[in-house]
């Protein structure tokens, strides 16, 4: 496996004139736009890593005279807040983006889902937006974007949810097939694309894939903007390139102390002491929408877990059976062991059952709880009995 | 409980009729009156054409769309792992003891509603809390009284 | 064509099969729950989940359609662990007092439970760490959220057949639950009561109020005497509940069965359906008389009809407007009860204080129509208890009857003759030919012009359907009506009315009758008919009323010998002052919510 090691880089808050990008695209063809994305490898920056070229080039494909580009800004992940950084910042080369990705598409209108957590952002991202409109109509491309605000609800993240909830509903997750780029928004054909890999795409046609791949490794492209917390003297916003190891990452950022680390949030992996150094950040490894928690030894990784576990029983939408009870379960399950209500074996069942829903629940959230719920209890298995 | 008037009426004309018009709609009066009373859920309904339980349904579905009543100004203290890490249940132990309220109540003047909700991106930041929209970060059970105190003040 | 492989078995489906019908097509059984063939797909209990080789997960057999070249495995130990495990958590969130539940042995949840055959509780119990509501506000039936699963069929039921959504799904994660508006009772807000969503619930979350109890404590009160009404619609399904195929008739042997429950009389709701069409018709004809020839603006047209109790709620809620375009006519079941307590003790001599009346329906709204207040115009509440068709059945098994092995017997008399036109109420489109049989005899002298009397264009399952009757050669009294087009239209399923209903509103509907009934396929769908009930189901229900009206001799409402007499005994003539004092009614506005 590739290791580059840790290093840090300043591209995605850069300053650039987004008039000349955005010129520099509408005058490319769609396919150009979509070869160049493809060939940088940029994955999905939301966490769940699908390749942003291939998912433009099936929407594009789509005969649809209607299609969306929609900005998935519902950063809900625990340990996550990138997004409100880069819309603090940047908004421009996100909008930028997803003009960008319309013309990659064949979509002349754009939607932004912002999280209500987030509202206290949108006076000055409609300042912003303004602006960018203006930008659009000078340079002569076609091409409007449109906010619409979430309530809190950490669902609305998953992609179909977000539809279900622009589309004034309850948040709740489609069957899949069909997928967004056939079906998406008002059934329409939709990319739906997270705000940094809407910025990464600008800057990719800004600076080309050739430049672009000499960063990262073969799995993992590029660079991305880390959200780094919990036990650390440096929490905050750091871009780093792709393909450390979690060992060099916590040299970096842990506070001399470091028993483990969450890497992917609440639906993330537990990296403990002893994994640090053969377990790379990145799709090779441990994949992560940005969110890198630190913990030290003063930390119960019961306490942890279980709130996580809240988490996800709160936020689960609740149509699935798997995710719905069974996060329940899980979270019953170990406040009874940790009372000593339920013997120590009863883990291996909770286990067990992590692994179901991983299988067969509906959406990413119920699939995504036994990460953290696995790699907690499989490698802190005292600290939830005792 | 707040009178509901016209707001509804104002609020359809701005956001339209359709089916996605619910959640801004929703949005908007929560935005004014902090939560959603049963007589506006049911006006909603009536203009958008659509069951009265499916608008509460919805609602219910989005904790920001509350459907209980709330005070003035809604705080909501961040209860996920970091902010738990960081003291969280200090700040919500000031704010208890200031305002005389448990969470989830609401002062008897009704200006202040206690809850806590889940992570609002302020981890690096924490402890953190929301009142209404506006974040307050790295806050400490000093730090949060003089917050709140100028909400008092208000 | 798309080829799959199940189980190693090739298959060809057409393109869009789902792999649950295509796994069918071989004969392989995947276990759904929250799927149901009246409902479009949900995917979520995730019973049905398969292993597709090479997918990162399992997938829903329900959800999924069919695709070149899948191979699919509908057993793999995969597949079975996590079904299992579906299964252990949905019962650890239900609230199994099997023994207890009215849907003891007919839970889908327990059929899997026993299919699985569980030993020990895996899981934890969920229902105590919840306080949950047990809703028994609405007469018709009751809502325990312990039972509930959130299979989330009832709230499909209630949004796209009725379109209702009197119920919702509400909040979300471990507080997601089915809720009214508000968490209100049911009984205050807009549901309706037809009982489909009971007829769909999987276990014994939503079930019918049962009177068989009482029923049974006034059969053996012998101060008492109890008379029978039975439905058209229940001679038709009653057999299923009792080892029959669907379709089957059982008209002889329910009525033989109710005689040896100890009924003291058995009679027909079919002769009060045949007195509707007299008193119905003529309140058609004459508010046609007051329009055309009076010029009467005060008229409203179209006129609906009143049958269906559902229907009548529905309308009280969501257009008020539209209350006088209702027909005044009691439903059969109430003209009946108030005839019961009147008519038939005054001729059997029996002292009405002593008479409980009782109907068998298809209904669970008859619960709630027989407890309107408006509902007492004999002096007495009109219909005592109204059960189901499923609670006769079960009355059949606890009194240890051999229904199959029953003798045939007539209903008995007054009240017990009937026509052809009065089972066709059980049908959607019913109500409507036995009112066109009726009304074109009267106003031409002649039988309705359509080949054996079937009118063809108002039956069948389509959601709305339209006909006309040209009007020609009218005797002297209806000569106005000479050559005038009467415009009839039938919804059935609330979603269909609803679609009438607003077009009428909205002054875009030039009908001059309406029929609505509020279930789909009308009375043989009902809310109350066995379980389960869907299209082939209640095709085949319908088939049988027809062939149950072909099979009599009479067939039209102004022939049936009881109907004629009562109006010389005892009503003097259609839309009297008797009869609007016993067999018509008024209605309320409601709220909206």
């Amino acid at each position: 496996m590739e290791n580059r090691g840790l290093i840090k880089v300043d591209l995605i808050f850069e300053t650039i004139d987004s008039g000349k990008v955005l010129s520099k695209a509408f005058r490319m063809s769609n396919d150009e736009i979509i070869k160049e994305i493809l060939d940088s490898g940029l994955r999905g920056r939301g966490g769940a890593g699908f390749p942003t070229g291939m998912k433009w080039k099936f929407t594009a494909a789509e005969k649809d005279q209607e299609k969306y580009i929609v900005c998935n800004a519902d950063e809900g992940e625990p340990g996550t807040f990138k997004d409100r950084e880069i819309l603090d910042r940047v908004a421009y080369k996100v909008f930028g983006g997803m003009a960008i990705a319309g013309k990659a598409i064949g979509s002349k209108k754009g939607y932004v889902y912002l999280r209500g957590e987030y509202r206290f952002l949108l006076p000055q991202l409609y300042t912003e937006l303004d602006k960018f409109h203006k930008l659009i109509k000078e340079i002569g491309y076609d091409f409007s974007i449109e906010f619409r605000m979430g309530s809190g609800a950490y669902i609305c993240g998953e992609e179909s949810a977000l539809f279900e909830s622009i589309e004034g509903f309850r948040g709740e997750p489609r069957n899949k097939p069909p997928y967004p780029t056939t079906c998406g928004v008002f059934n329409k054909p939709t990319s739906i694309n997270n705000v940094e890999t809407l910025v990464t795409a600008m800057m990719i046609i800004e600076k080309s894939a050739a430049e672009y791949v000499k960063l990262g490794t073969q799995d993992s492209r590029g660079s991305k903007v880390f959200s780094i917390s919990g036990d650390t003297p440096t929490p905050g916003i750091f871009e780093l390139e792709l393909g450390m190891t979690v060992g060099e990452f916590v040299a970096e950022f842990g506070d001399g102390d470091t028993k483990a680390v969450q890497v992917g949030g609440a639906s993330g992996f537990c990296v403990p002491r002893k994994k640090f150094d053969e377990t790379i950040i990145g799709f090779e490894g441990v994949p992560t929408g940005g969110s890198m928690k630190l913990f030290n030894s003063s930390r119960s990784m019961y306490n942890v877990l279980h709130n996580y576990l809240d988490f996800f029983t709160e936020e689960s939408c609740g149509q699935c059976t798997p995710c719905r009870v069974g996060c329940q379960q899980l979270l019953l399950g170990i406040e009874k062991v940790k009372k000593g209500e339920m013997k120590s074996v009863y883990l291996n069942e909770l286990v067990k059952l992590a692994d179901t829903m991983k299988v067969a629940s509906k959406c990413g959230l119920g699939q995504s709880v036994g990460n953290a719920f696995k790699s907690i209890v499989e490698n802190f298995r005292e600290e939830i009995i005792y | 409980m707040y009178n509901t008037g016209n707001l509804v009426k104002e609020m359809v004309e701005r956001h339209g009729r359709n089916r996605d018009s619910l959640m801004p709609i929703l949005q908007d009066i929560v935005g004014r009156h902090n939560y959603l009373t049963d007589e506006a859920m049911v006006e909603v309904a009536k203009e958008l054409d659509i069951s009265a339980a499916e608008v509460y349904g919805t609602a219910s579905f989005y904790s920001f769309l509350d459907t209980e009543p709330r005070g003035r100004y809604v705080i909501r203290v961040c209860k996920t792992i970091t902010c738990s890490m960081k003291g969280k249940n200090d700040i919500l132990g000031a704010i208890e003891d200031l305002l005389k309220i448990k969470l989830g109540e609401t002062t008897l003047d009704n200006q202040f509603s206690l809850l806590e909700t889940n992570c609002i991106g302020w981890c690096h930041k924490a402890p953190a809390i929301l009142i209404n929209d506006m974040p307050y970060t790295e806050l400490t059970p000093e730090k949060v009284l003089d917050v709140i105190k100028g909400y008092m003040n208000k | 064509m798309i080829n799959l492989k199940i189980n190693d078995q090739h298959v060809n489906v057409p393109e869009g099969t789902t792999v649950l019908n295509a796994a069918k097509e071989l004969g392989i059984n995947i276990p759904t729950l929250c799927n149901h063939k009246d409902l479009c797909v949900a995917g979520n209990c995730r019973v049905c989940v398969v292993e597709q080789k090479g997918a990162r997960t399992l997938i829903a057999a329900c959800a999924m359609p069919a695709s070149e070249g899948m191979e699919i495995y509908t057993n793999s130990l995969k597949v079975r662990n996590a079904r299992k495990h579906i299964v252990e958590l949905l019962l650890s969130e239900h609230k199994s007092d099997c023994t207890k539940c009215y849907k003891n042995q007919k839970c889908e949840l327990q059929r899997l439970a026993n299919e699985y055959s569980f030993g020990e509780e895996v899981f934890l119990d969920l229902t105590e760490e919840v306080k949950y509501k047990i809703d028994r506000s609405s007469p018709s039936f009751i809502k325990d959220d312990s039972k509930c699963i959130r299979c989330q069929r009832c709230v499909r039921t209630c949004s796209q057949l009725q379109q209702v959504s009197a119920i919702a799904v509400a909040n979300k994660g471990s507080h997601q639950k089915i809720s009214s508006f508000h968490d209100r009772p049911m009984s205050h807000v807009v549901c309706t009561n037809c009982g489909q969503c009971v007829n769909r619930c999987p276990t014994g979350a939503l079930v019918e109020k049962t009177y068989i109890d009482l029923v049974w404590d006034a059969i053996y009160d012998s101060d008492k005497h109890v008379v029978v009404q039975t439905a058209p619609a229940v001679r038709v399904a009653l057999g299923e509940d009792l080892g029959y195929d669907p379709g089957e008739r059982v008209t002889g042997k329910m009525v033989t069965a109710l005689k040896q429950l100890g009924f003291d009389s058995v009679l027909d709701t079919d002769f009060t359906a045949d007195l509707t069409i007299m008193e119905e018709g003529t309140e058609l004809l004459t508010r046609l008389k007051k329009a055309l020839v009076d010029g009467d603006k005060e008229i409203s047209l179209p006129m609906f009809t009143s049958c269906s109790p559902g229907w009548i709620k529905f309308i009280e809620h969501k257009y008020p407007k539209l209350l006088n375009n209702l027909s005044t006519c009691k439903s059969p079941q109430q003209m009946f009860g108030a005839l019961s307590k009147t008519y038939f003790a005054q001729k059997r001599n029996i002292d009405p204080s002593k008479i409980v009346s009782v109907s068998i329906m298809p209904c669970t709204a008859k619960k709630y129509e027989a407890d309107r207040p408006e509902m007492r115009s004999s002096g007495y509440k009109d219909v005592d208890y109204v059960l189901t068709t499923r609670e006769l059945a079960v009355m059949v098994k606890q009194a240890g009857i051999d229904f199959r092995n029953l003798e045939e017997t007539k209903y008995d008399s007054v009240m017990g003759d009937s026509t052809g036109a009065a089972v066709i109420f059980g049908a959607t489109g019913g109500v409507m030919e036995a009112a066109l049989r009726t009304a074109y005899e009267i106003v031409t002298g002649r039988e309705v012009p359509f080949k054996n009397l079937n009118i063809a264009p108002v039956r069948g399952m389509d959601g709305v359907k339209e006909a006309t009757v040209k009007i020609e050669g009218t005797t002297e009294d209806w000569n106005f009506l000479e050559g005038a087009e009467l415009k009839v239209a039938i919804a059935h399923g609330l979603v269909n009315a609803n679609k009438i209903a607003r077009a009428v509103a909205e002054g875009k509907a030039s009908y001059h009758f309406i029929e609505i009934m509020a279930c789909p396929g009308g009375c043989i769908g009902g809310g109350g008919q066995p379980i389960p009930t869907n299209m082939e189901i209640r095709q085949k229900r319908m088939e049988a009323i027809y062939s149950e009206d072909e099979n009599l001799p009479l067939r039209k409402s102004h022939e049936n010998p009881e109907v004629i007499a009562i109006y010389n005994d005892f009503l003097t003539k259609p839309n009297s002052h008797k009869s609007h004092e016993l067999l018509h009614t008024h209605y309320v506005e409601r709220e909206s919510y």
